[in-house]
C-alpha cells in the first residue's frame, strides 16, 4: 500500500527592485502609477528596464493615469485566497490612459456578462499600502472616456523608497514515497529494518529506492537487515537545529547494518560523545510510536574489523 | 543559426521513443520512470549507463522536491558516473541540449528523458511561480486564466476559437535516445533524421505582447528550417483551443497536414514530458513510415511564452 503525506513548501521570494521597479512599487503605495518611455516614444506600464525589443537600458519614467481601459480579459470563477478578490472576478489586462502596454490585474464584476474588451475602468486602491502590485486592489467599472496625452515626467524620487521585495509563498503538495520506500516504512513501523536487492549485482539497498543506481534496473526483493550494524564514520553536532528537539552535543553517524550493502544515517546515545568510534556496533531503540528508530545505542560487542566495513564508507 | 549546422556538422536522429501510460499514483518519479527508460534503451539496444550523455527535464516545483532530478538519475545507472545534464524545463529542451552535444562529435548517443508528478500539487498555484515576481506572480493568476486571456484576444480579433478541452494534466513520463549517422542507422530501421531545431522566446510581460501572435514560433520555426519544404505531419503543443489556431498559422499549416495525430495535450498533459512527448510522437510517425518530413512544437510558459520547433525527416524511399 503506497502511502501518502502532507507535505508544505513555504518561502519568501526576496528581490532588490532595482531604480525602475523601486520606483513603480514605491509610487503605487503613494498612489501614482509611473511607466516608463522607449526609445522610440512608447510608454510601458508596468515599466520595464530594457526595451522588450531592442535589450536598450529604459530610465525615462512618467506618471499616467489610473483610469484605463480592458484590452482582454478571462472570467475567474476560482476566487481562492491568494487572488486579489474573494469573489468571483475577471481577470483584466488594462492599457491605463497613456501608456502603450497593459498591466494584469483582477476586475470586480458580477459576472462574464459585465465585462466586455474595450470597457473603462479605473483602479481601486487597497487601503493599507506597502509597496506592491497589491496595492492595486483591483480594478472597477468606469464611465469615463479615455484622456489623451495623460503623461507626465516623473523623477521616480519618493520619500522612504521601496527597495526590496519580498513576496511570501505557500504551496501544498501530497507527498507519495513510492512503492518501495512505502513497503520500507510500513516494515519500520513493525520494528524492522528492510532493504530491496538487486536481482543483477545483489547488492543490498537501505532505505530501498525501487531502483540499483548502478544496474539501472529495479529492485524487488525485500531483504531483513540489521537490526544490529557498524558506525562507518561519524561527527559530533554541536550546533542546535531550529525545530529539533535534541540537546547539543551529540552524535550523528553513518550506520551500515548487518546484511546492508549501504550506510544509512542515525544518531548514537547511550554513550558519551567522546567514546563513539569507527567500528562501533549498535542497535536500534524505538521510543513511543514512533516509526524510525529514535536513536542507536552501543550493542556491548567488540568492535567490528575496518575491513568488515571499509566498503561501506 | 542552429538549423544550418546540419549540413556542415553531422547527421543526428531520434532512434527510440517510449513514454508512460497511466501510472499508478503511489509510484515515486524514479519508480514511474524506469520502466520507460528500460523500454527506451532495449528499442536502441543500449544497455543502462552506456549512452554517451544523458540529459534531463522536469521541475522541482511540480511534486515540491529540491533536486528531485537526482533521485531519478537512480534509473539509467549513473554510478559509476555518466555524463551527465538536466534541464529545468520540459524534456524538449533537454532533447535541444543533447542535439547540440552530438552535433558537436562530443558524443555518437544520448539518452533523453523528461518526468513529471504534476498532480502531486495544485498546477493552478504552482505554475503561478514561473511569473514575473514583482508584478504577476503576487497575484497568482493561473494557467486557465492566463489562456483565457490569450482566447479572449484572438476572439476579439475575429479569429475563431473552436470549443475544445484544455489540457487533462497526468503524471507521466518519457524518453528518446538520440544517435549520430550510421550508430542511428545501425540502431533502428528508418530514423527520424533531425532537419533542425531552434527555440525562442518572447518578452515576460503578458501585456507587452500580441496575444494573438506568436512571434517567437514563426522565427523558431524558420531558423529550424520548416519552411523549405512542406510537413505532412505537425506535432503541437497546445493546452488550449485558442493556442493551436495562432500555431497553425504561425506555422503556415495548411488544411491537408496531419495536426497533432496523438490527441496532444488534450489526451494527456504530463507537465514536463509534454514537449518531449510531441518530438517523439512525430519521430514514431516518421519510424513507422507514415510521415516523410514531420514538424514537433513544445512550449513553456503562459500563452506560448517559449517556444521550441524540430523539424524531423524520413530517408526518401527507393
Ligand atoms: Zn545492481
Amino acid at each position: 500500500m503506497a502511502l501518502t503525506a502532507p507535505l508544505v513548501v513555504e518561502f519568501p521570494f526576496t528581490r532588490s527592485l532595482g531604480p525602475v521597479q523601486s520606483a513603480f512599487l514605491t509610487g503605487l503605495r503613494e498612489r501614482t502609477v509611473l511607466g516608463v518611455r522607449t526609445a522610440d516614444g512608447r510608454v510601458l506600464v508596468p515599466p520595464a528596464e530594457y526595451d522588450p525589443g531592442t535589450a536598450e537600458e529604459l530610465r525615462d519614467l512618467v506618471e499616467v493615469g489610473s483610469t484605463g481601459t480592458v484590452t482582454t480579459w478571462s472570467w475567474e470563477p476560482d476566487p481562492r485566497p491568494k487572488r486579489p478578490l474573494r469573489t468571483p472576478f475577471a481577470w483584466v489586462l488594462v492599457r491605463l490612459d497613456g501608456a502603450d502596454t497593459a498591466l494584469l490585474h483582477a476586475l470586480d464584476a458580477p459576472g462574464p456578462e459585465a465585462v466586455h474588451t474595450g470597457m473603462r475602468v479605473r483602479i481601486r486602491w487597497a487601503a493599507e499600502r506597502t509597496g506592491a502590485i497589491t496595492d492595486i486592489a483591483c480594478f472597477e467599472p468606469y464611465g469615463g472616456e479615455e484622456r489623451r496625452a495623460h503623461v507626465t515626467p516623473h523623477s521616480g524620487q519618493f520619500a522612504d523608497p521601496v527597495t526590496v521585495l519580498t513576496t511570501p509563498a505557500r504551496l501544498d503538495y501530497t507527498y507519495t514515497p513510492g512503492r518501495a520506500q512505502s513497503r520500507h516504512l510500513d516494515a519500520l513501523a513493525r520494528h524492522r529494518i528492510t532493504g530491496e536487492r538487486c536481482p543483477a549485482c545483489r547488492k543490498v539497498y537501505v532505505p530501498p529506492r525501487g531502483v540499483c543506481p548502478t544496474c539501472g534496473v529495479a529492485t524487488a526483493e525485500e531483504v531483513d537487515v540489521g537490526p544490529r550494524g557498524t558506525v562507518t564514520t561519524f561527527c559530533v553536532v554541536n550546533i542546535k537545529a531550529r525545530h529539533l528537539d535534541i540537546d547539543v552535543p551529540y552524535v550523528y553517524a553513518h550506520i551500515a547494518l548487518d546484511g546492508a550493502d549501504l550506510a544509512l544515517h542515525g544518531r548514537i546515545a547511550g554513550i558519551p560523545c567522546e567514546q563513539v568510534r569507527m567500528g562501533l556496533r549498535v542497535e536500534p531503540v524505538w521510543t513511543g510510536d514512533g516509526r524510525h528508530p529514535d536513536h542507536y545505542r552501543p550493542t556491548g560487542e567488540p568492535d567490528a574489523a575496518y575491513d568488515t566495513y571499509k566498503g561501506l564508507l | 543559426m542552429t538549423g544550418h549546422l546540419r549540413a556542415t556538422l553531422r547527421d543526428i536522429a531520434v532512434v527510440a521513443f517510449a513514454q508512460s501510460v497511466a501510472p499508478d499514483p503511489g509510484l515515486s518519479e524514479t519508480e514511474m520512470l524506469l520502466p520507460v527508460l528500460t523500454d527506451v534503451l532495449a528499442q536502441a539496444g543500449l544497455a543502462p549507463g552506456e549512452a554517451d550523455f544523458t540529459c534531463s527535464g522536469s521541475s522541482d516545483y511540480l511534486a515540491g522536491r529540491p533536486f528531485s532530478f537526482t533521485m531519478t538519475l537512480d534509473g539509467v545507472g549513473a554510478w559509476p558516473p555518466v555524463a551527465e545534464s538536466h534541464v529545468e524545463a520540459d524534456g524538449a529542451w533537454a532533447l535541444y541540449e543533447a542535439w547540440v552535444k552530438l552535433l558537436t562529435g562530443d558524443a555518437d548517443t544520448a539518452l533523453v528523458y523528461a518526468c513529471g508528478k504534476p498532480t502531486a500539487g495544485d498546477l493552478e498555484d504552482v505554475l503561478t511561480r514561473q511569473l514575473d515576481p514583482c508584478c504577476t506572480a503576487p497575484l497568482w493568476p493561473g494557467p486557465a486564466a492566463l489562456a483565457g486571456l490569450q482566447a479572449q484576444a484572438l476572439a476579439d480579433a475575429g479569429g475563431t476559437v473552436p470549443p475544445g478541452p484544455g489540457s487533462t494534466v497526468v503524471d507521466g513520463a518519457a524518453a528518446v535516445v538520440l544517435a549520430a549517422g550510421d550508430r542511428a542507422r545501425a540502431m533502428c530501421a528508418r530514423p527520424a533524421w533531425i532537419h533542425g531545431i531552434d527555440h525562442r522566446i518572447e518578452p515576460h510581460a503578458l501585456g507587452v505582447r500580441d496575444l494573438t501572435r506568436s512571434p517567437s514560433t514563426r522565427l523558431a520555426a524558420e531558423r529550424a528550417g520548416a519552411f523549405e519544404a512542406p510537413v505532412d505531419t505537425a506535432e503541437l503543443h497546445a493546452s488550449h483551443p485558442a493556442q493551436e489556431v495562432i500555431l497553425r498559422r504561425e506555422l503556415r499549416l495548411t488544411d491537408d497536414v496531419v495536426v497533432t495525430p496523438s490527441g496532444g495535450a488534450p489526451a494527456a498533459d504530463p507537465v514536463m514530458a509534454t514537449g518531449l512527448i510531441r518530438i517523439g510522437e512525430a519521430a514514431d510517425r516518421i519510424r513507422r513510415g507514415e510521415s516523410d518530413r514531420a514538424l514537433a512544437h513544445a512550449t513553456s510558459g503562459p500563452c506560448l511564452q517559449h517556444n521550441l520547433v524540430a523539424v524531423l525527416e524520413g530517408e526518401r524511399r527507393p
